[in-house]
């Protein structure tokens, strides 16, 4: 190949690499740049170089190891729920029932709703311990009704978001099971396999690479729930509720302040990638990445 | 003849197109509160008095507004003509440039002498005035005075803390679904920091000393934060740590509530039959006193103002102009009732008969709010203005956190000591961040 030939080549590769560049290297090096600057939108007097200041200012945040607690907590609770309701909901809806068509589409009916529209229905018509429906069901065989959002804000959250997402787990799941060769369970029935035995021995690892897909997805989506939050608890009571998405919202738009919102902004991706790497090595092998 | 009409019919196209790019329109920001829904239904009238001015409305929830308008504001985005601002952002605002200074731009028939001088003077910076108040409020008890005669209580003219500890207590009837109270409690400097700020300077208390200490560490803070909290988790409805100016209106016009302390605003809505079941029966009066009446009421207000960066000032000035002038709260008491009208702002409002005759908390709220004096809002002295609002630019940072760790205390899941600590911290934090704390 000549020179020349090469030169041309890179020059048909230059469109792909520019516009990724301005896709995702520009707006990581903004944030950079703004996560050193003295920069609140209420205080246009005070700008500059700040040094660290922003990271000393957010490291000294009470709220900050919550907010990383809390955000690992929601996506590992969720993602527990999820996958392991949905593999059980996944083995129940593979069988032939009666109304199977309408309870498929019944179960898979929360993951059509909106984030913020399922956030008021829960807040509002289910968990409110005045008129919810959970409070009336408590009441009608006596006990006392639970404040959900003060008493259990991040267990609330992470009800409503799971109840969001385990559509979405038994959809994967129901595909990969629906592709089970039905001769080798009919084998396994035949050499005397009961139905655990079956699950265990068949099923699961036959949903290996359907799992570690539902797992990477909805890791990726839950790292950045915000909407739930900001309409049930506002973050609170306290810091109780607060992730990382809700942290960097509170600092951008309820405080003004871009220079530190930057740096939480960083602290959530160094968080996503330190995540990923270990998803990543953990199923890589699963996903022939 | 056929062409003659086609051309009649392009003729008149042609004419209303150019009518509709001689109109100038202009985007009012503005809050989701009952009383801005009445000005855009009845700005249909200003549109027809004002043929080439078209409205365009963009109405929010109060801190999604607050959000979007402050953002626009400082980056001069221009996408706003009118804005909806309170004591907070009208003089920092005003300050920063970010506002057209209004007065020499009003027009002479204007009466900006009536206005109410406290209301007048939040809405300023240093002489000059950058906002046209829409509505004022102060803070006031509300009662059912049935429940009380029924108890066989009587609301003093200048209730105390005690007294209402006192009858909380005794009307709080759970098994009926009725409370003894109902405050705010939903974490937010607007929400349950604006009552608990006026409960703290009852007691005493402020929010920084002269050299901009904070003082939630005082025993002042912590006598009227502990009385606040366990007043409501004792006689409070269920989930009051959600409950926001909103919904305590709720609770209180289905008679869910003995008492509440909150807006003045309120007690429209309160005495309109259509809305309030308690329509016949609530009572007024001021807001309670702990140790000292100084800072016992809170001062807010919604005020219309002109960004810079607004390219139509003329038009929107003339905006603002109709929907706070005289005419507009005769207009809303012809058309929704003399309860109904924008309170709190002009002294002639509180000079017409059929208004003080059909709204009997008026003469209560127009003294909360002459009572109210942001200038010296707590008995010992302060570096700030406001009451219940500080006016520094930080002070909706500090004030969502301690509002946050307050309700934390609300909910029991920290004590009012560790609260109350951790809101100094925090504070500090914050004032040193901002340089005004060293």
């Amino acid at each position: 190949m000549s020179r020349r030939e090469t030169l041309s080549r890179s020059a048909l590769k230059l469109p792909a690499i520019v516009s990724l560049f301005i896709w995702s290297v520009i707006p990581l090096l903004m944030t950079l740049w703004f996560s050193f600057r003295r920069y609140n939108l209420m205080e246009p007097d005070r700008t500059g170089f700040d040094g660290f200041g922003n990271y000393r200012y957010l490291l000294s945040d009470p709220s900050l190891a919550m907010a990383i607690g809390n955000t690992v907590l929601l996506v590992a609770s969720v993602l527990v729920i999820t996958v392991g309701l949905g593999t059980l909901l996944a083995v129940l809806y593979d069988q032939v029932f009666f109304g199977r068509g309408i309870a498929r589409v019944l179960v898979l009916a929360p993951f059509f709703i909106m984030p913020t529209v399922s956030a008021l229905i829960w807040k509002n018509m289910m968990m409110h311990p005045d008129y919810g429906f959970i409070a009336f069901l408590m009441r009608s065989v006596g006990l006392k009704p639970i404040d959900w959002f003060a008493v259990a804000p991040l267990t609330s959250i992470i009800i409503i978001v799971s109840w969001q997402w385990l559509p979405f787990a038994v959809l994967t799941l129901l595909t990969s099971v629906q592709s089970l060769d039905s001769e080798r369970k009919e084998a396994a029935r035949m050499d005397g396999a009961g139905p655990v035995a079956i699950f265990r021995y068949i099923l699961l690892p036959h949903l290996g690479r359907a799992i570690s897909a539902t797992v990477m997805i909805e890791t990726i989506f839950l790292l950045g729930i915000f909407a739930e939050i900001y309409v049930t608890t506002s973050g609170g009571p306290g810091f109780a509720s607060t992730n990382l998405s809700f942290l960097i919202y509170r600092y951008a738009l309820l405080e003004y302040d871009v220079g530190g919102a930057s740096v939480a902004g960083l602290v959530a991706i160094v968080l996503a990638n330190i995540l990923a790497f270990f998803l990543m090595r953990s199923f890589a092998r699963n996903l022939d990445l | 003849m056929v062409l003659e009409k086609l051309i009649t019919a392009f003729t008149l196209i042609l004419l209303a197109g150019s009518q509709l790019c001689a109109q100038t329109t202009i985007t009012i920001a503005t809050v989701n509160n009952g009383d801005m829904i009445v000005m855009q239904r009845l700005a249909k009238q200003f549109e027809q008095q004002h043929p080439d001015i078209h409205l365009d409305w963009v109405i929010l929830e109060e801190k999604i507004l607050r959000e979007k308008t402050t953002t626009d504001a400082a980056a001069h985005g221009g996408q706003f003509d009118v804005v909806t601002i309170g004591p907070l952002e009208a003089p920092i605002w005003g300050r920063r440039g970010w506002l057209l200074p209004l007065e020499g731009k009003l027009s002479p028939g204007y009466d900006l002498n009536d206005l109410l001088k406290p209301i007048r003077d939040g809405a300023s910076d240093s002489g000059h005035l950058y906002a046209l108040p829409f509505y004022a409020e102060s803070s006031l008890t509300y009662y059912r005075k049935d429940l009380f005669r029924r108890a066989g209580l009587t609301m003093p003219a200048q209730p105390t803390y005690e007294d209402i500890a006192r009858f909380a207590r005794t009307l709080n009837d759970p098994v009926h679904d009725l409370s003894g109270i109902c405050l705010r409690g939903k974490p937010g400097w607007g929400e349950n920091m604006a009552y608990i700020s006026t409960v703290a300077n009852t007691f005493g208390g402020r929010w920084f000393d002269e050299a901009w200490r904070p003082q939630f560490d005082s025993p002042e803070w912590h006598t009227a934060v502990s009385f606040y909290i366990n007043l409501l988790q004792k006689y409070g409805p269920p989930g009051s740590s959600s409950n926001g100016f909103n919904e305590s209106l709720t609770l209180f016009e289905n008679g869910r509530c003995a008492m509440w302390i909150d807006a003045t605003v309120a007690a429209g809505t309160l005495s309109d039959a259509r809305q309030s079941k308690v329509a016949s029966t609530v009572g007024f009066a001021p807001a309670p006193i702990g140790v000292t009446p100084h800072g016992s009421q809170w001062l807010w207000f919604w005020a219309l103002g002109v960004p810079s960066s607004s390219k139509h000032s003329e038009a929107a000035l003339k905006f603002i102009e109709w929907a706070t002038s005289k005419e507009y709260i005769q207009l809303v008491a012809q058309t929704n009732g003399w309860a109904a009208i924008p309170p709190g702002t002009r002294e002639s409002t509180y000079q017409l008969p059929q208004y003080l005759a059909s709204a009997p908390f008026a003469e209560l709220t127009y003294h909360s709010i002459m009572a109210a004096d942001p200038l010296h809002p707590t008995e010992k002295p302060v570096p700030y203005t406001g009451i219940q609002c500080i006016v520094i630019p930080s002070f909706p940072t500090i004030g969502n956190q301690v509002g946050q760790l307050i309700a934390a205390a609300l909910v029991g899941s920290m004590s009012v000591d560790e609260a109350l600590h951790k809101a100094q911290l925090a504070t500090e934090r914050v004032e040193r961040h901002t340089g005004l704390l060293h």
